[in-house]
């Protein structure tokens, strides 16, 4: 029995996750590519029209999804930055990065989306508002963090900086999720909670479940592919790198 | 069906504007992003074949 078990350490070196994430990329990105037809089949053709937003409401099957990665992937940076602390791991630092551009991306739609959202429902893109302050709030700490990481040379030295952003920062996702309770708020409340049956269409919860997890497989598949790329730049003089296939001629 | 036409598909109950927007600039964000990390590993690599090179041609 004891021979079965994995050692999940093994891939915490560089050597060993690259050809894993290799491998495990195309899998994650396949399944949010199937995901992501049936939730916009949901989102357009199944999904009745909202009574009171008539077509307007569908920008939510991409808006809260976006909303949800954003807040998600800043935990799972603060995971890695806290892991890199303690063990004083390389693979953690890197990972962090590789999931930054894309938390930064899907902070910016969520924004974007919500924008477009609230011309028409609210007559305004903009409000100077709770939930979307935070959430402003929340893109700014990603660009910190890239642009704190990227100014320092020294990756590890990078790492650490960029670990107590990380670290420090995460405290604004709870601030976001529940901005909507503990202030007035323009912004409707949480339409998926934990504690109260959804208020919404089974149709249309469904919609949004499906896309949420299509961004959820699509971040993967993406920081897989990323880390990959950071991997090969930080462990450039290894010889490892220099014994892989690709890097034969 | 939600749709009688396709004039009224992309019309979306005169939300069109709002809804593909949205949905639009989603997609081709998502789509830069993957192009920027192909082309970055990709460099990556093209830098790293042109160093190892180097230095096999350097031990010669």
């Amino acid at each position: 029995m004891s021979q079965r078990l994995i050692n999940w350490f093994k891939f915490a070196s560089p050597a060993s996750f690259y050809p894993l994430a290799g491998t495990l990329w195309p899998w994650f990105a396949g399944l949010a590519s199937v995901l992501c037809i049936v939730g916009l089949w949901i989102s357009f053709f199944v999904a009745p029209t909202d009574f009171q937003q008539g077509e307007g409401y569908r920008i939510i099957f991409i808006h809260v999804p976006a909303s949800w990665m954003s807040m998600f992937i800043y935990c799972v940076m603060a995971f890695w930055a806290a892991i890199g602390i303690t063990f004083n791991t390389r693979l953690s630092g890197m990972m962090s990065s590789a999931l930054a551009p894309t938390g930064a991306l899907f902070a910016f739609l969520s924004l974007w989306t919500g924008a477009l959202w609230g011309k028409p429902m609210w007559g305004a893109w903009w409000v100077w508002d709770a939930r979307l302050t935070s959430e402003l709030i929340l893109f700014f700490l990603y660009i910190g963090y890239i642009a704190l990481t990227s100014a320092i040379d020294d990756p590890r030295r990078a790492d650490k900086a960029g670990a107590i952003v990380a670290l420090v920062g995460v405290i604004n996702v709870p601030i976001i999720y529940f901005s909507v309770k503990w202030w007035n708020t323009l912004h409707q409340g949480a339409s998926v909670s934990m504690t109260k049956a959804p208020t919404m269409a089974t149709t249309m919860l469904w919609g949004m479940l499906i896309m949420a997890l299509a961004f959820w497989m699509y971040s993967i598949a993406i920081a897989l592919y990323r880390v990959r790329a950071i991997i090969l730049e930080r462990e450039r003089h290894a010889t490892w790198v220099a014994e892989l296939p690709e890097m034969q001629r | 069906m939600n749709w009688g036409s396709a004039s009224e598909f992309f019309a979306m109950g005169g939300y069109g504007f709002y809804v593909w927007g949205s949905f639009g600039v989603t997609a081709a964000a998502l789509l830069i992003e993957t192009l920027l990390a192909r082309k970055r590993l990709a460099e990556t690599r093209r830098l790293l074949r042109r160093e190892l090179a180097a230095d096999r041609d350097n031990q010669d």
